[in-house]
C-alpha cells in the first residue's frame, strides 16, 4: 500500500480517532490518504490552532493527540503548540510534510528544515529517510509521546516518499535502546519518605501536573488522607485533588493563596509529587521553604535536585509511587494529633486570607473579574471542562473556579501561550463531547487564534468562549503599574473588535454581558444555548490580580 | 510572562551572583550514541541552549557500525555540568555517558605543529621533537611539520616549545579518553 495509506493504518493501530490540521502541497498525499482513511479530520484555519486543539484533546482525554501541518510556514506554524506541549509535558505528535527528498536543503519552495528548527521544543523528532521506516517510526513516536514523561514528538515525511508503495506489517514492538523510563520507584526510598512524613510535625503535600498525567488523582487524594496532610497543587495540578475540601490549601505560588504559601514557608517537610519547584512557585530560589526537607517524586530523573536539592529523591510514576507511599505510610505507627498545632496555624491563616477576600466586589453594576470566575463557577454548577488563555484572567480562575477533577482544568502553564485557550476548548469538546467546555479568555488573548471560530462553527464544536474584556494586555499593565512607575506602555487594547459582531460574522453566537446582577443567570443562558457561543463581559479595566509574590521576593512577603 | 522584574537597575555583580554549583575541573564525558543523521546536534545543541563553551570534542566509529562514540571535554570550573549529564540522558539517540574519572582515564590526541624552519633551525627543533616522542611528517626548505600524540598537556606543552621558531599553523583533534583496567568505558 502507499507510504501514507500505512500512515493511517498506524494512526488507527494506536486508537487514533481524531486528527486536527490543515492541508498544504507538501501533505496532499497525507489528506489524500484521509479522504477515505477512516479518521475523522477538524480542518482548523491555522496550525497553531490545530496544534493547540491536539493539546486541549490529549489533556482532556489523557490520549496522545495528533496534529498534521504541511512544510515550511505549516511547520513552522507548529513550533508553538509543540513548544506548549514540551513544557507542560502533553503528549502530542505533530506529523509535517516536507519537500521533495531531492529539493531537500535546496531553499526550496515552501521548505522549513523542521526538524532542526523544533530540535530544543521536542521530546524526540524524526526525518524520514527511507519511506519503509515510516511504520516504525509512527509507532515510536506514539511510544516516545505517551510513555515516561509524556511529551511532543515530531515526524517529518517528505512528500515524494509519502506516495511510494510500501509492504506494510502492523508494529507490534518498539526498539529503542537509548529510551528508557523509570516507573516504578525505589521502594527503600518510598519507605524512607514514608517515615520521614510520619516524622513531620509541619508537613505539606505539593501536588503536580504529573500527577494528572500518570492519572493518579484517586491516589493522591487517598495518600493526602492516609493523615490530616495539607495539600496545595500547582496551576497545571488543579484538580488532582478535589476542591474545596478542609485538607486543600489552594493554589501556591506567585498568585496562589497565603495559607499555601506560608505553610510551604514554615513547613519542615515538603512532599512533592509530579511538580518541578518552578521559578512562579519558588519565589526567590535562596529564601524557598528555609527549614524544609524534600521528598521530590518525578518521572524525569533530570526534574530532581534540579533547582531544589531533594533529601528524599524518587524517580518513579506518580500513580505507581503514590500506591506503594500509601501502604508504607499505613504500615507506620503515627502519632495522633501531632498535627494539630501545625493544622491551628493554618486554620489561623485561612481564616485570615481567604481568596473571595482577594478583592473587593463592586458596589454598582459593574461587574469585576474575580466575580465573573464566580459566577461562571455557579453557572456550570463547577462541572465543566474549563480551558483558559494567559494572563490575569487564567489566575482569577485558578483561584476562584475550585475544581473538584483531573482533566477539568486545561491551560498552558509552562509556555504561557495566548491564543491556548479557543483552540485547546475545541479538541477537549471533541475529545468529551457530553461534557460543558467553557474558554475563559481575555481579549488579548483570544484575538491570538480567533479564527478557530469558524471551524467551531463549520464543525457545530459547541464551545462556550467567555471574554473577560478589560480592554487591556492586564497583566503586563498590571506590572508596570506596581514594578515600572505605572508607564503603561502599549497594553492599551481599547474596545477593538466588537466581539459579537466578530462571532455572529463566524457563524457562532455572541452576547454581551454588562450587568453584575444578572449575571449568574445570563451565563446560564449562554452556556446552554446551542452550538459554539462567544460571550463579551466587560469587566473593570484597572483591576490587579490578588495575592502575589512580587518579583525576587519570598512567598512570606506576598502582597495584596 | 517571563521575569521582567522591576524599574530598578540590575548590576553585573548581581547577574554574577546568580550564577549555579561549579565543580571546577575539567570533565571528559564519553558518550555512546546512535549512528543516525542528526545526533550530533542534538547533543551540541543541550550544551549550547545552557550556554556551555564545549573545550574539544572528537566523534568517530565504534566496533559496532550502528553506534558511535562522542568524546566531549569541558571545563566544569566555568559550567556545572551535572544538569547537562541528565538532560542527555534524555535524548532518545543517546545510550550511554560516562563522565570519566580524571585518574581512571587514559586520555589522549593528537596534534600536527606546521613550523616556519629553515636549514639552523631544524636540528633543534627535531631534538625537542624527539623529547616528546614527535615524528616528523614532512619537511621543506622552509617548514617541518610535527605529529605528536599525548595528553592536552603534552600537547601544549610542545607547542609552547616550538612557538618561538614560528609557529605557522597548528590542528589538533581533541581528547579521546577510554577508561583504565578491564571494565568498558
Amino acid at each position: 500500500m502507499r507510504a501514507v495509506e500505512a500512515v493511517m493504518e498506524c494512526l488507527k493501530a494506536e486508537g487514533v480517532e481524531v486528527v486536527f490540521g490543515l492541508p498544504g502541497g507538501a501533505n496532499i498525499p497525507t489528506y489524500d490518504a484521509l479522504y477515505d482513511g477512516g479518521i475523522r479530520h477538524i480542518l482548523v484555519r491555522h496550525e497553531a490552532g490545530g496544534g493547540h486543539a491536539a493539546e486541549g484533546y490529549a489533556k482532556a482525554t489523557g490520549k496522545v493527540g495528533v496534529s498534521l501541518g504541511t512544510s515550511g510556514p505549516g511547520a513552522t506554524n507548529l513550533v508553538t503548540p509543540i513548544m506548549d506541549a514540551m513544557m507542560d509535558s502533553v503528549p502530542v505528535v505533530f506529523i509535517t510534510g516536507q519537500v521533495k527528498t531531492e529539493l531537500l536543503g535546496t531553499d526550496g519552495f515552501q521548505e522549513a528544515d523542521v526538524i532542526g528548527i523544533t530540535m530544543p521544543a521536542v521530546k524526540h523528532s524524526i526525518m524520514i529517510q527511507h519511506p519503509n521506516e515510516i511504520p516504525r517510526a509512527l509507532h515510536e513516536a506514539f511510544h516516545i509521546a505517551r510513555t515516561g514523561r509524556p511529551g511532543p514528538v515530531v515526524v517529518d515525511i517528505p512528500t515524494d516518499l509519502s506516495r511510494v508503495d510500501i509492504p506494510y506489517e502492523p508494529i507490534t514492538d518498539v526498539h529503542l535502546p537509548g529510551y528508557q523510563t523509570f516507573t516504578e520507584g525505589n521502594a527503600k526510598q518510598i519507605r524512607q519518605a514514608a517515615k520521614a512524613l510520619a516524622a513531620a510535625r509541619r508537613p505539606v503535600i505539593y501536588g503536580g501536573g504529573g500527577i494528572i498525567n500518570s492519572n493518579a488523582a484517586a491516589e493522591f487524594t487517598e495518600f493526602c488522607r492516609t493523615d490530616r496532610f495539607p495539600v496545595t497543587c500547582t496551576l497545571m495540578g488543579l484538580g488532582a485533588y478535589p476542591a474545596p475540601d478542609p485538607q486543600w490549601l489552594g493554589m501556591l505560588g506567585m498568585h496562589g493563596t497565603r495559607a499555601a504559601n506560608y505553610a510551604m514557608d514554615e513547613a519542615d517537610l515538603i512532599c512533592c509529587i509530579g511538580a518541578r519547584f518552578d521559578d512562579r512557585i519558588t519565589g526567590k530560589l535562596s529564601e524557598f521553604a528555609p527549614r524544609a526537607k524534600f521528598i521530590h517524586v518525578d518521572v524525569d530523573p533530570a526534574e530532581i535536585s534540579k533547582n531544589i536539592p531533594a533529601h528524599i529523591p524518587i524517580v518513579g510514576d506518580a500513580k505507581n509511587v503514590l500506591v506503594k507511599l500509601i501502604a508504607e505510610y499505613r504500615a507506620l505507627d503515627t502519632e495522633a494529633h501531632r498535627l494539630d498545632e501545625w493544622w491551628q496555624r493554618i486554620d489561623g491563616w485561612q481564616k485570615q486570607y481567604p481568596i473571595e477576600k482577594s478583592f473587593t466586589d463592586s458596589e454598582d453594576t459593574e461587574i469585576k473579574p474575580q466575580r465573573l470566575i464566580q459566577a461562571v463557577y455557579e453557572a456550570t454548577g463547577g462541572d465543566a471542562i474549563i480551558t483558559s488563555d494567559v494572563g490575569q484572567h487564567q489566575m482569577w480562575t485558578a483561584q476562584h473556579y475550585p475544581f473538584k477533577a483531573p482533566r477539568q482544568w486545561i491551560n498552558s502553564g509552562g509556555l504561557g501561550t495566548m491564543g491556548f485557550g479557543l483552540p485547546a476548548a475545541m479538541g477537549a469538546a471533541i475529545g468529551c463531547p457530553d461534557k460543558t467546555v467553557v474558554c475563559i479568555t481575555g481579549d488579548g488573548s483570544f484575538q491570538m487564534n480567533t479564527q478557530e471560530l469558524a471551524t467551531c462553527a463549520q464543525e457545530g464544536i459547541p464551545v462556550k468562549v467567555i471574554i473577560s474584556n478589560n480592554g487591556y494586555l492586564g497583566m503586563v499593565r498590571q506590572w508596570q503599574e506596581l514594578f515600572w512607575e505605572k508607564r503603561y506602555s502599549n497594553v492599551d487594547l481599547g474596545r477593538f473588535p466588537d466581539f459579537v459582531k466578530l462571532a455572529e460574522a463566524y457563524g457562532c453566537h455572541g452576547v454581551r454581558l454588562t450587568d453584575k446582577t444578572t449575571l449568574v443567570d445570563d451565563l446560564k443562558a449562554a452556556i446552554a444555548t446551542p452550538g459554539p457561543v462567544v460571550v463579551d463581559v466587560s469587566v473593570t479595566r484597572e483591576e490587579n490580580t490578588y495575592p502575589m509574590i512580587s518579583p525576587g521576593a519570598a512567598a512570606r512577603d506576598m502582597v495584596g | 510572562m517571563g521575569d521582567p522584574g522591576t524599574k530598578d537597575r540590575l548590576t553585573l555583580e548581581e547577574l554574577e551572583a546568580s550564577g549555579s554549583i561549579r565543580t571546577g575541573r575539567k570533565h571528559i564525558l564519553s558518550i555512546l550514541v546512535e549512528n543516525k543523521p542528526g545526533v550530533l546536534t542534538r547533543v551540541a545543541g543541550l550544551f549550547a541552549r545552557r550556554g556551555f563553551n564545549i573545550d574539544t570534542l572528537s566523534v568517530g566509529p565504534t566496533d559496532d557500525d550502528h553506534v558511535s562514540r562522542i568524546t566531549i571535554t569541558l571545563d566544569g570550573a566555568n559550567h556545572p555540568i551535572d544538569q547537562v549529564t541528565k538532560q542527555l540522558h534524555k535524548l532518545i539517540n543517546v545510550l550511554k555517558i560516562r563522565d570519566l574519572e580524571p585518574s581512571e582515564t587514559v586520555a589522549r590526541e593528537l596534534a600536527l605543529f606546521k613550523i616556519a624552519a629553515d636549514g639552523t633551525q631544524r636540528a633543534e627543533i627535531m631534538q625537542i621533537c624527539e623529547i616528546f616522542r614527535g615524528k616528523v611528517v614532512d619537511v621543506t626548505k622552509r617548514s617541518i611539520i610535527i605529529e605528536i600524540t599525548g595528553t592536552t598537556e603534552k600537547v601544549e606543552a610542545f607547542e609552547r616549545m616550538v612557538r618561538p621558531f614560528g609557529l605557522v599553523e597548528m590542528m589538533r583533534t581533541g581528547e579521546i579518553a577510554i577508561a583504565r583496567g578491564r571494565g568498558e568505558t
